[in-house]
């Protein structure tokens, strides 16, 4: 018989069924559902294109940063490389999609599969050595994929880069933002769900636990090596399922964008979300992608009004409040934007006696 | 035969570049075992600093230079004092993550200030530096570079060997706990191995931008180099960093004058990886048996 719960205003639980359930209280399970409603029945329906754009974009990287967040996050490999598999992922949809001429429900996931097999190349190295060397690994991976992606071109197509049309999906042309908005956003539930449920299994467990204490994890029977391994494989195919769906969203793909600055990115994104966190990661997502719209906003609207000089100048400031943000959280709220909506959400459970 | 020993002369200055890019590097890494990822930045700006006493401010180059280390040495116990201390006793990966903000941070910050062009210093090495050998020559920059490349090398070398602040940096790096409760002051220790260390980097930042003109992209490019380079030598070793950065640079310039350009940019990379996988403490490193 399911019990009813309202917010609880302490530590109830009674086992450790309760203490894994992902939704405390009936209310959780609510908000869920009126979130979806709204994210598939209402956003895409009001929304003018460029919002519609907007939303895109951070569906996209939003699945890619919760896939980063298994890595950083759970498993605490620090990868500089996510940037160039996200590239991966979106050039191996694109030659998959031009060359063998797969349609689009199987592009996508194969992408993902491609990438993730590239990731554990550059994963080898963390058998025998702990995260410092995972990010130098990361990082050289990160340049030989931009190398091989320019210089590979009779794969590639070299610097011009590949255009992919006319994706289609049971039929229904996928050309327009609000037919893509959907696959994304119906992409991004199904990643995200898989996410939440992989870290309570005992996967996500033995992941948190070689983060936690890798020598005390070992000790306890987990092969530390292999899991590192599969962490980090996920990860990746989640870079590359999100790069492919951005190959298909932009629909012509250059080596440009998959640079280091784009692995800085998503690091951003979830040092700011919440580390070990997933609705973190979604909550990183749309503050760094709302900053960098407003930051260019800012940029060109000084160049309209004629302080053309002031909006170049001013053009570097994208990184360096970036880099701000990065160093503020990191000082003041490690844990991140969850924390702090973990925060007000309890601060208003808890009025007026917050203590 | 020319053309080789040509080569040859390019890659040691080009690989003693790399090596007293690496310096700094491995200070920090030494006391700390912190892997810095804004080591670009600290270059870009201890050659920015030198570019504005020097240049804009029309100092005499001695007096410049020195107010550099000066400045430099300032800057990095505050940059210390304001980011680094409130992460002592945390996570590594934090710290981590905090140099990667602050590289960000600042190269954002000296884009604004000073734009994304070439700037340059006025010719102030003495000609009788520069040496001719045959069809070969080195310039004058180079023989410097080699000169305090070399230098550098003892002084630290000593310094980690004998002065009790040296000792007390390594004490830190191999156990941070035992070394405070033996009394050493941890927390002053750090904040001298990142003052020394923006010290280093304005040292090679300097002698950087006198070579190739003083740009914040490519300096903060010189900060990744940096990570092939003391991997192959080995962390935490300062004679392996120049070694590694001898054989990077010798690499760097015979791929690209023998094989292709393109892949020369790419080959420390290369070699970095299969390093990895095969001799992952590097040529000098210190050997820790972790089987996790």
């Amino acid at each position: 018989m399911h019990k009813l719960q309202f917010h609880p205003c302490g530590n109830f639980k009674e086992s450790y069924q309760e203490e894994l359930t992902i939704f405390e209280t009936d209310f959780g399970r609510l908000w869920l559902i009126i979130g979806l409603a709204l994210l598939f029945g209402v956003i895409p329906l009001i929304s003018s294109p460029y919002i519609l754009y907007i939303l895109n974009t951070m569906g996209i990287y939003a699945i890619a940063a919760i896939g980063l967040n298994i890595l950083i996050g759970y498993t605490g490999q620090i990868s500089l490389g996510h940037g160039a598999f996200f590239g991966v992922g979106a050039y191996a949809a694109a030659i998959l999609a031009t060359k063998a001429s797969f349609p689009f429900v199987l592009a996508v996931p194969a992408a993902g599969i491609a990438t993730a097999g590239v990731g554990i190349i550059f994963g080898l190295p963390s058998a025998r050595l702990k995260h410092l060397y995972l990010l130098i690994a990361t990082l050289a991976g990160q340049f030989i994929i931009e190398y091989v992606l320019v210089q590979w071109e009779s794969l590639t197509g070299g610097a011009e880069g590949i255009v992919v049309m006319g994706a289609t999906l049971f039929g229904i042309d996928l050309g327009n933002d609000r037919t893509f908005y959907y696959v994304i956003f119906v992409c991004f539930v199904v990643m995200t769900w898989i996410a939440v449920n992989l870290v309570r299994t005992r996967y996500g467990r033995a992941f948190i636990a070689i983060r936690d204490n890798d020598r005390a994890a070992e000790g306890m029977g987990i092969p530390i090596f292999r899991y590192k391994l599969l962490s980090f494989a996920i990860s990746s195919f989640y870079a590359g399922f999100a790069g492919a769906l951005f190959a298909y969203y932009i629909m012509s793909i250059t080596p440009e964008p998959f640079n280091l600055w784009l692995s800085i990115y998503f690091i951003a994104i979830i040092i700011i979300g919440g580390l070990g966190n997933i609705p973190g990661a979604v909550f990183g997502t749309v503050f760094i992608v709302t900053l960098e719209e407003i930051l260019s906003h800012a940029t060109e609207y000084l160049m309209n009004v004629g302080a053309t000089g002031l909006g170049i100048t001013i053009a570097p400031l994208r990184e360096f409040v970036f880099g701000l943000a990065i160093v503020l959280f990191i000082i003041f709220e490690p844990k991140g934007l969850a924390e702090v909506w973990r925060i007000v959400r309890s601060s208003f459970r808890l009025w007026p006696f917050s203590y | 035969m020319e053309f080789f020993l040509q080569l040859l002369v390019n890659g040691l200055s080009l690989g003693f570049l790399y090596a007293l890019s690496a310096l700094g590097f491995v200070m920090i890494f030494k006391s700390s075992s912190v892997l810095n990822l804004a080591h670009g930045e600290l270059l870009a700006i201890g050659a920015f600093m030198f570019l504005v006493l020097s240049v804009w401010a029309k100092l005499p180059i001695v007096l410049a230079f020195a107010l550099t280390l000066i400045g430099t040495f300032a800057l990095g116990f505050v940059v210390e004092r304001l980011f680094l201390r409130p992460l002592i006793g945390e996570h590594l990966i934090e710290v981590i993550m905090m140099t990667l903000g602050l590289g960000i941070m600042f190269k954002g910050l000296l884009l604004f200030i000073f734009g994304g062009d070439i700037h340059s210093y006025p010719d102030f090495l003495p000609e009788a530096l520069s040496i001719q050998w045959g069809a070969v020559q080195i310039p004058s920059v180079n023989v410097a570079a080699f000169i305090i490349g070399i230098l550098f090398l003892i002084i630290f070398g000593l310094f980690f060997k004998f002065s009790s602040q040296g000792i007390y940096m390594r004490s830190v790096a191999g156990n941070q706990p035992a070394a405070l409760s033996l009394g050493v002051h941890v927390r002053r220790v750090f904040a001298l191995s990142w003052a020394i260390a923006f010290l280093v980097a304005a040292m090679s930042g300097i002698v950087l931008g006198i070579i190739n003109g003083i740009n914040v992209h490519e300096l903060s490019a010189i900060g990744l180099k940096v990570f092939p380079v003391v991997i192959l030598g080995g962390l935490d070793s300062i004679g392996g960093a120049i070694l590694g950065g001898v054989i990077i640079g010798l690499l760097e310039t015979f791929t690209g004058g023998y094989l292709s350009t393109s892949l020369r940019e790419i080959i420390p990379y290369i070699v970095l990886v299969i390093i990895l996988m095969v001799k992952p403490y590097g040529l000098f490193g210190l050997v820790e048996i972790e089987r996790v």
